[in-house]
Parts: structure tokens; C-alpha cells; sequence
């Protein structure tokens, strides 16, 4: 039901609601069809109830007057304006006037339908603390009008933070993210939206290899890409060729085209490093964005040999997060193991997650205990 | 019920018995280790009470006000500094006695060549709401 959450809110808004008060309506609409018999038209269930929720907490004359004044005013609900409702709630959840938190918050609960409880699971944060977040952000843009053109470019972002930092809690962060970017592709002509849709699916379909039973990381090179998903790989892979042949190319593209040819190599020694190499130039190109060129210098390592790739390394600075992760494994790749193994052990001690500090102490551990 | 702080130092506590750096240990002494520590807080977990665990980035920073309209001093890391906090757990036991167990087998986790580490942790009391009964 809560892919119909969009067009309700929109419904709602344009009989007059703001939408703030819409969400909430909404909201407990949803709440309350968890206790009911599954309804058979399920998004006209939801407008009646959502409606009547919204008239309840809105009892004043004054307010019933503007109200009615409004639904008088406004035109009745066709089909084509479902999927506008539905990019404005993208858009207005994506607002620049959100810092990255707020916006993520936003869109998960008024787009997403997540109850704030869930959303403050998944953050690790009190309860009290989301539900703040989240109205403090609604009073943010409550001055926004709902039928304003956005920047899908802001959207985007804020989707691929959920999908990249999700935790834990009962909701699955990464498959909500999933969802929300095949809904707004669905409606928003733009390949980057295509292009994120399908670096998300590429990325998702390893899932399963890229944990050990032990909960380790595996790298790349080293997963049983048996394990790797080969429909979600041919979905992407399909969504993207489309995105890439209108020829506006983005960085959603150019990442996921990255993560196609990792996608067809059947083995980590089959990998088409050259080719890679070429995507990071374009990329480097469409951002600039330093991080791209530590992960850069990874690939000219192996598409050149680890020597060029120090060479590559040289010309960062020592300071971007994982420099010394990849300046340790450049140099084990060029066979110097004792350099090696000193600086895994000091980017263990600068890992930003426990996972990553645990998968670099075992590298240095690794080469320390080897014989 | 009372809540303890059960804390690891990086640095600062008395030495370990078994002292060896876990980047020295071997792949499987380093993955009993971590199967150990996960099975701890799964059983705490269990019994109810277990209330949060976090680990912390060895290297931080020292800050403090500077007055009106200027921007906070900041300071550091002090490698001189004695005390370096790894992470925590906080367990909410029905007893001073329950926590000393508890932290006793925290210590008690494998390190090299398999065996017990040994490590210093230590056992904080929490400040708690003070009782409805007060005579």
C-alpha cells in the first residue's frame, strides 16, 4: 500500500490540505489500515480515510471556510496528475532548503511511508529525536508551493544516501532505496535517474557475496560470484544501456557503468581494468571529486601494474579517508609485504566503520603471520 | 536493576596478560575473537540485559570555548595523553556482582595462540535516578 502514499498526499493537497498536515494524515491512514480488512480499492480507502483524518484535526470555522473555499477552487484529481504528485512529493522532500539528514528523514516517511519509529531504528537515534527532525523539516517547507519544478539532481542525492548508509532495525534501508529510485524513474525522464536505478541494482546483486558467514567483508576480487544475483545484474545492465545510449551521461551512469564490467567479468582476473580505468577518467571529468581519483589510482594499479598505480597515488593527497587502505594494498600487489602490512595496520586505526577496521586489521594480521 | 559502564581502553589500562596486537594474531585466532564478542552480546541480549554497545575511532580531537564570537579552540590528539577509550558496552544486571562477572568474561575473549586475553576492562557504576521511598 505504500506505493500509493504519493498520490494520496497529492490528492489530499490538492482538495486543500498543506502538506504537512497531508502527511500526517496519511500517515495514520496507513496505521490505521494495518488494523483493517485489506480494503479492495485500496487507494480510494486510503483518500476517504486520509480525508477524514485531516477534516478532524482541522475543525475550526475559520479553517473549514478557507477549506471549503479551496475545494471549490480546485480541479478534480485525473490520472495524469498521479504521477506529477508523485515527483513534487520527491521534490519537496529533496528541497535544498534540507540539510542531507532532514531531507532523507523527509522523503522516507511522507514518500517511503516508513512510521518515524522505524526510520529513527535505522538512524540509531531516540525516537524523539526522528519525529523532531522530521517536523522540523516539514516546517522548513511549509512555505514551498507543491506544484514548484525541482532539481532531480537533488532527489538523486538524496536517495543514494539512503541506500548507502543504511543500518539496521527492521526496515531494509538499501530495498526501500531501491524502490523509491524505480518509482521515480518511473515517473521523471532523466537517465541519471536511470543511472542511479541501475548502480544500485548492480551493487545490491552481490550482496550476499560480500559478507562472510563470520560477518567479514569480502572484497571484491575475492567473492563467489556464483553467489552474485544474475537477474538483478541483468536488470541493471538493461536500465542502463538504455540510460547511456540518450548520450547524457552523468556520474550515476558512469559509476554503474563501473560496476556492469566488474558485473561481467565471470572472474576477478577476467576483469576489463583498461576499460574501468577509462569510466574513473570520465568521471574524474564529471566531478573532480578527489575520492574518485583514490579509487582511480585502485584501477590503474591493475590495469597497469601496482607501480603505475603508486604512481598514481602519489599525485593525491595523504590525507583523503582510505589513502593508506589503498596505499597498503598497492604496495602488496608491487610485493613489498612488510610496507604492506604496516600501513593495513595504521588504516586500520583510521577505518571509519568497524567492519572495514576488522577487514584490515585480518590484511595486516594476514601478512604479518605469513611464512 | 542498575546499569554499568563495562569499558575498553586503547591505551591507559593496566597491560594484558595475553598482549599480543590483533594485527600479529592469525586469521582464524582473529575470527574466534570476533565469534566470541558477537556471541557475548547476543546472550546478553537474550537475557535482557544487554542496553548498548559502541566503538570508538582511537584519534580524537580536544576542543573548548574561546569567548563570545570567536570560533572554538581545538586541539590535539595528545599522544601524551593516558587515557584512550576503545568503546563500550553499558549492561542494565540486577547486581554489583552480575557486572563483575559479566566484564570478567568480556576479558576472557581469545587472542593469540587461542587463549584468554586477559584485558584490563573497566566496571563504571551509573548515576541513577534517585528512589521514590526516601525514608
Amino acid at each position: 500500500m505504500r506505493e500509493l502514499i504519493p498520490e494520496v498526499i497529492g490528492v489530499l493537497v490538492r482538495r486543500g490540505a498543506d502538506f504537512a498536515a497531508a502527511e500526517d494524515a496519511v500517515q495514520e491512514a496507513l496505521i490505521e489500515a494495518l488494523r483493517a480488512d485489506p480494503p479492495r480499492d485500496p487507494k480510494g480507502w486510503l483518500v476517504t480515510v486520509a480525508w477524514r483524518r485531516f477534516l478532524d484535526t482541522t475543525r475550526s470555522d475559520a479553517a473549514r471556510r478557507r477549506r471549503e473555499e479551496r475545494v471549490d477552487a480546485e480541479p478534480p484529481p485525473g490520472p495524469a496528475a498521479e504521477t506529477d504528485d508523485t515527483l513534487q512529493l520527491y521534490f519537496l522532500c529533496a528541497h535544498p532548503s534540507l540539510s542531507p539528514a532532514s531531507a532523507v528523514a523527509l522523503t522516507l516517511r511522507a514518500v517511503g511511508g516508513l512510521t518515524t519509529r522505524q526510520i529513527a531504528q535505522a538512524y540509531l537515534v531516540p525516537e524523539a529525536t526522528m519525529a523532531q527532525r522530521i517536523s522540523r523539516a516539514k516546517r522548513t517547507v511549509a512555505g514551498v508551493r507543491f506544484d514548484q519544478p525541482g532539481d532531480v539532481a537533488t532527489v538523486l542525492r538524496v536517495l543514494y544516501l539512503v541506500f548507502n548508509e543504511g543500518y539496521s532495525g527492521d526496515v531494509d534501508l538499501v530495498a526501500e532505496a531501491i524502490r523509491l529510485t524505480r518509482q521515480l524513474a518511473a515517473v521523471v525522464d532523466h537517465p541519471e535517474a536511470a543511472g542511479l536505478l541501475a548502480l544500485m541494482l548492480l551493487h545490491h546483486a552481490r550482496r550476499a557475496a560480500r559478507i562472510a558467514p563470520d560477518g567479514s567483508l569480502v572484497p571484491l576480487a575475492a567473492q563467489d560470484r556464483g553467489r552474485w544475483d544474475t537477474g538483478m545484474i541483468a536488470e541493471g545492465v538493461g536500465i542502463l544501456q538504455t540510460a547511456l545510449s540518450r548520450d547524457r551521461l552523468g556520474e550515476y551512469q558512469a559509476q554503474a557503468a563501473i560496476a556492469a564490467l566488474h558485473a561481467d567479468a565471470p572472474t576477478a582476473a577476467e576483469t576489463d581494468w583498461v576499460q574501468i580505468v577509462e569510466w574513473y577518467d570520465e568521471l574524474v571529468r564529471l566531478t573532480g571529486s578527489p575520492i574518485v581519483r583514490l579509487n582511480r589510482a585502485v584501477a590503474v594499479g591493475e590495469a597497469d601494474g601496482a607501480r603505475a598505480g603508486l604512481a598514481a597515488l602519489a599525485e593525491l593527497d595523504e590525507g583523503l579517508p582510505r589513502h593508506t587502505a589503498v596505499a597498503a594494498y598497492l604496495h602488496e600487489r608491487a610485493g613489498d609485504h612488510s610496507v604492506a602490512a604496516r600501513l593495513y595496520a595504521e588504516a586500520a586505526r583510521k577505518a571509519p566503520n568497524l567492519a572495514e577496521r576488522d577487514h584490515l586489521t585480518r590484511q595486516a594480521a594476514r601478512l604479518n603471520t605469513e611464512t | 536493576m542498575a546499569k554499568y559502564l563495562l569499558l575498553k581502553h586503547y591505551r591507559g589500562a593496566p597491560a594484558a596478560v595475553n598482549d599480543v596486537p590483533m594485527d600479529k594474531w592469525t586469521q582464524e585466532e582473529i575470527s574466534a575473537h570476533m565469534k566470541y564478542m558477537n556471541d557475548f552480546a547476543a546472550r546478553l541480549e537474550q537475557t535482557g540485559e544487554f542496553v548498548d554497545g559502541q566503538a570508538l575511532a582511537p584519534e580524537g580531537t580536544f576542543v573548548r570555548y574561546d569567548g563570545e564570537g570567536r570560533p572554538p579552540v581545538t586541539d590535539g590528539p595528545f599522544p601524551e595523553t593516558k587515557d584512550l577509550i576503545a568503546g563500550w558496552m553499558v549492561i542494565d544486571v540486577d547486581s554489583y556482582e552480575r557486572a563483575v562477572a559479566l566484564a570478567g568474561e568480556l576479558s576472557a575473549a581469545p587472542g593469540a595462540g587461542g587463549k584468554p586475553i586477559h584485558e584490563w576492562l573497566e566496571l563504571r557504576p551509573f548515576l541513577a535516578e534517585p528512589p521514590t521511598v526516601t525514608e
